[in-house]
């Protein structure tokens, strides 16, 4: 059948099976392999991708359910070797990666959280860690990543309209995870 | 070979144990670092595995006629199409060779083929590969092959392959046992048992783990006709060793035509160190078909097919005093080695469990013994921590049951028997000499951080919730820098367990580092530079780390047991210090002083008292690179290159403190506190470090909660993918407390010890300790992992485990 679909600002046109899905049009088709695969299963969360601005996991999605919609993925957040995101940066400087295969997926799921909180009231430490259930990571432990959206959060703020709450909580629940 | 002795000097006051930010995660963050699964090269051939669906079975046919026919099929192949082939071998056979001259393991008995033809041992022994022009294509024609079996028994549990009358896996293996292994002294232990004022025994089932990286395990094989040359492309945390397994023992074609690449490498945790089908299934068929051919594991057939770990049943006993000193510990394990020897798999389920049982503790008295045996399971292997949390789980279950039934308190107990300061280096009994330590220090450090003594008013805080409150305590010694490879050959390992490292310093000042060791995520890229920075007084931005590439990097064994920062980084620092040596003498030609007159320092030589007359590392590459005016004892240039084999291992240690609440009505665990001080000798660079440890912890913790590789009585792996087989995520753990000790290894120059995986070793005893503290009151003396919310449940209502 043919689909169309606009991949990170991109119109891309072409021919799929009803099967198909949509992280293996991504990766094997478009040659965007920043979308991993990490469970088949919907678990892990290394193929989320954000499909008209919500985070999904594309290998729970067919790729002829998303014609017609836009698709952000990894590639389309930054230019190749370009500066990084304020949440990339912000997991940069607080190590929110090992080995990075599951990375990409939780800077595809976390950018949405941070975009819908920004400005706003920002998310508590639970909720950080809620919003993540979808995503596993195995080297880090979460806690880095957890800081670093702390982080993008506070400098979202920082860079939001005077008048709006600060975010009180950053400083504390970061001192917990005191450097070794 | 280099080796060092003696107190090691302090790590120089520059880059090294700053917390640079890991230069490899801009690439990981947009994606753009190349995982196996993303290499393409042109022409590529997808390749699919059939496995068995049974556990234990005779193939009686396999008809591979219609899924030849299917579209885009290009190959259909059986172990018929591999008689030539020998199977994987096993490397660390536990017992020890004690020989130069390493028996040839081809015969070893009981080894993997790279298909099975006959029987079938495990769901998901690999019988059958198709090679189609699509993955998806490949992996349809999978369903058209007919494999008609005959069903033999089956047995999942290492004591029960033991037992008269169980079913047998190998014909060479008669009784399932693999190896009976012992260490330390027995009749002096059952001696001291026997006269003991106090004893305390548990039987204790220490779970079967899946270490579950993220990235499924992959390879690619490319071979060039015209050179006559294999590349493998794989995820492997040791490209060299699988370049010398391959080439030399499995598929016997010459060491310098095998190139095994490993990319970036998405986790690992012991699991990509070793051999499998695969590796040399894509060679084979890349050859036979003139094409690439490229495998990625799915999760469900990675669950089925990379090794496992933990899985061991134990009786173990401890003695002692009634004022609470630790006379003897004693063990007797049954270990799940799975279907086949995997390549270290039985070693880890031997000394590197048996040999730590007894911990921090100074027992005069210790034994282990290990039955390993075969049953119908996956293959057994390392596991982040592997061994060692094995032994810490024995031992400190053991302590909390002793504490309690003599009536002290668990940390007074442990703070008595923690071996002394002045004791150091301590020989264990058990076939290890701790290298360095400084226990009472980190102990105390870690109560202290805890808030300890506060435990009874947050335990009656708690219960006004409806929560019980437990608090647990672990402390570890783990055995890493493996290692010595005389020691290790002495433990049964065929094969040098040395590092080495390469620096090339460039005409232009730059420079660039090699070396053996492969980085599965622990940004090695970044920590090397800071090493051969330090060393010679360089930025570090100018200094480029190479490894993983078999043609590019000197011979190393690669990343595990934590080996990298205290094997691979010394050999660079050595290496940086006769580049060092070489400057030191040129200069004294470039300055017109003699050699004892030459400084080095800050990245420059200059004459000693005339810092004027100098010359910038800068110049001084560019002048080496020249050659011009060296004499002739000078050779022109700067590349230098150390193999290192330290005198011993090292070994990190710490103390863990976990704190549980249990809900009174659903039963379940939530860990609220957990506090590490952990002992890593010096540490290079202490950001990526304590990411190691918060990552380790959440590991450990995740045995101890919800992790277990479950097989039903057929063999089947019920757990076999990841609805079924529970991962801790973000909102299963808190924030942690983490402090460190410093207590340098003299076994290095850097100081070092292993910390990649260290903090996994303590935390399931931890939290296991924390959830009997908190149901002490209802008579629980005991619980096996994982400590589900049912589990839970039925002891508070007075169920038996």
């Amino acid at each position: 059948m043919d689909i169309t679909l606009k991949v990170n600002g991109r119109p891309e046109q072409f021919s799929a099976q009803p099967n198909e899905l949509l992280v293996e049009r991504l990766r094997d088709g478009l040659g965007l392999t920043g979308t991993k695969v990490g469970c088949d299963t919907g678990q892990c969360g290394s193929c989320v991708v954000r499909l008209d601005g919500r985070s999904v996991k594309s290998c729970l999605v067919l790729t002829a359910a998303a014609a017609g919609s836009e698709v952000a993925t990894i590639e389309g957040v930054t230019t190749p070797g370009g500066e990084l995101s304020g949440l990339q940066e912000a997991l940069r400087q607080e190590h929110g990666t090992q080995c990075g295969f599951c990375t990409p997926g939780m800077v595809m799921a976390l950018g949405e959280l941070v975009d819908s909180t920004a400005g706003g009231a920002a998310p508590t430490e639970p909720e950080i860690r809620e919003w993540l259930t979808g995503n596993l990571c195995r080297c880090t432990g979460y806690h880095s990543v957890v800081r670093g959206v702390q982080r993008a959060c506070a400098a979202t703020r920082a860079e939001a309209p005077a008048g709006l709450p600060e975010a009180g909580t950053v400083a504390a629940s970061t001192a917990a995870g005191q450097e070794v | 070979m280099t080796a060092v002795t003696g107190d090691a000097p302090a790590v120089g006051g520059g880059v090294l144990g700053q917390p640079l930010d890991s230069r490899e995660d801009p690439q990981l963050l947009r994606g753009e670092a190349t995982y196996v699964a993303d290499i393409d090269l042109p022409g590529t051939a997808h390749m699919a595995i059939l496995g068995s669906p049974v556990a234990h079975a005779k193939i009686l046919s396999i008809q591979t006629k219609a899924a030849e026919q299917l579209p885009g099929v290009l190959k259909v192949a059986t172990a018929a199409d591999f008689t030539d082939v020998m199977p994987l071998p096993c490397i660390w056979i536990p017992g020890g060779v004690e020989s130069h001259f390493p028996p040839h393991p081809y015969g070893l008995p009981g080894a993997r083929p790279v298909l099975t033809g006959d029987t079938v041992r495990h769901v998901g022994d690999p019988i059958a590969v198709v090679v189609a022009e699509t993955p998806r294509q490949a992996a349809a024609a999978l369903a058209a092959i007919a494999v008609e079996y005959e069903p033999l028994p089956v047995v999942t549990r290492a004591d029960e392959a033991l037992a008269d009358g169980a079913p047998q896996l190998h014909e060479a293996v008669p009784g399932n046992l693999n190896a009976y292994w012992t260490c330390g002294d027995k009749d002096r232990t059952d001696a001291a048992i026997a006269g003991a004022e106090v004893t305390v025994e548990l039987d204790l089932v220490n779970q079967r783990t899946i270490n579950s990286p993220i990235e499924p395990r992959g390879a690619v094989g490319d071979y060039n006709a015209a050179t006559g040359e294999y590349t493998l492309y794989a995820t492997t945390q040791g490209p060299h060793n699988h370049r010398f397994l391959l080439s030399a023992l499995v598929l016997g074609i010459p060491f310098n035509k095998l190139r095994v690449i490993a990319p970036t490498v998405g986790g690992s945790f012991g699991t990509k160190g070793y051999l499998y089908p695969d590796m040399a299934l894509v060679l084979l068929l890349s050859k036979a078909l003139g094409r690439p051919v490229k495998w990625v594991d799915t999760r469900t057939g990675l669950m089925n097919s990379t090794v496992q770990g933990r899985d061991h049943r134990q009786h173990v006993t401890l003695a002692g005093t009634r004022d609470g000193r630790i006379t003897a510990v004693r063990c007797t394990s049954y270990a799940n080695l799975g279907a086949y020897p995997s390549t270290i798999g039985p070693g880890v389920a031997t000394a590197l469990m048996g040999r730590s049982i007894s911990g921090m503790y100074d027992i005069d008295a210790a034994f282990c013994e290990v039955y390993a045996a075969f049953t119908n399971t996956v293959s057994l292997g390392a596991q982040r921590g592997s061994g060692r949390a094995e032994a810490a789980f024995l031992m400190e279950r053991l302590v909390d049951r002793y504490a309690s039934e003599i009536g002290m308190d668990p940390a007074a107990v442990r703070r008595k028997n923690l071996v002394p300061k002045e004791k150091f280096p301590y020989d264990n009994g058990l076939g290890w000499t701790y290298d360095s330590g400084n226990y009472q220090l980190n102990f105390d450090k870690a109560i202290e951080l805890s808030g300890y003594a506060d435990m009874p008013a947050r335990k009656a805080e708690a219960r006004t919730r409806g929560k019980r409150l437990g608090v647990g305590l672990a402390t570890y010694v783990a055995i890493c820098g493996v290692g010595p490879s005389t020691r290790m050959s002495q433990e049964g390992m065929l094969g040098g367990t040395w590092e080495s490292a390469n620096i090339r310093v460039h005409p232009t000042g730059e420079v660039t580092v090699t070396v053996g060791s492969a980085s599965t995520g622990q940004s090695h890229g970044t920590v090397f530079a800071q090493v051969a920075a330090d060393e010679l007084g360089i930025d570090p931005d100018t200094v480029q780390v190479l490894e993983g590439d078999t043609q590019k990097a000197p011979y190393g064994q690669g990343t595990y047991g934590s080996r990298s920062y205290s094997m691979a980084a010394p050999a660079v620092a050595l290496t940086a210090r006769k580049i060092k040596g070489k400057l030191v003498r040129a200069g004294a030609v470039f300055l017109g002083v003699p050699e004892d007159k030459v400084v080095y320092a800050g990245g420059k030589v200059y004459e000693e008292g005339n810092e004027e007359n100098t010359k910038t590392f800068a110049e001084l590459a560019m002048a080496m690179w020249y050659g011009w005016g060296l004499p002739p004892e000078i050779e022109p240039a700067l590349d230098e290159t150390t193999h290192f084999d330290p005198p011993d291992f090292n070994y990190p240690f710490g103390t863990h403190v976990a704190v549980v609440e249990i809900d009174e009505l659903t039963g379940e665990t939530e860990v609220v506190a957990y506090t590490a001080v952990d002992d890593a000798g010096n540490i290079g660079n202490p950001k990526i470090v304590h990411g190691q440890i918060e990552g380790s912890i959440v590991h450990g913790l995740g045995q101890a909660l919800m992790e277990i590789a479950e097989y039903d009585e057929n063999g089947l792996l019920v757990s076999a993918d990841l609805g079924h087989y529970a991962l801790p995520r973000a909102a299963d753990v808190p924030f942690f407390t983490l402090d460190k000790t410093v207590t340098p290894s003299p076994h290095n120059p850097l100081g070092a010890k292993g910390a990649g995986e260290i903090a996994t070793v303590p935390p399931a005893a931890a939290v296991v300790n924390a959830v009997v503290d908190a149901l002490a009151d209802l008579g629980v003396r005991h619980i096996d992992m994982p400590v589900t919310p049912e589990k839970v449940w039925r002891r508070l209502r007075g169920e038996s485990q």
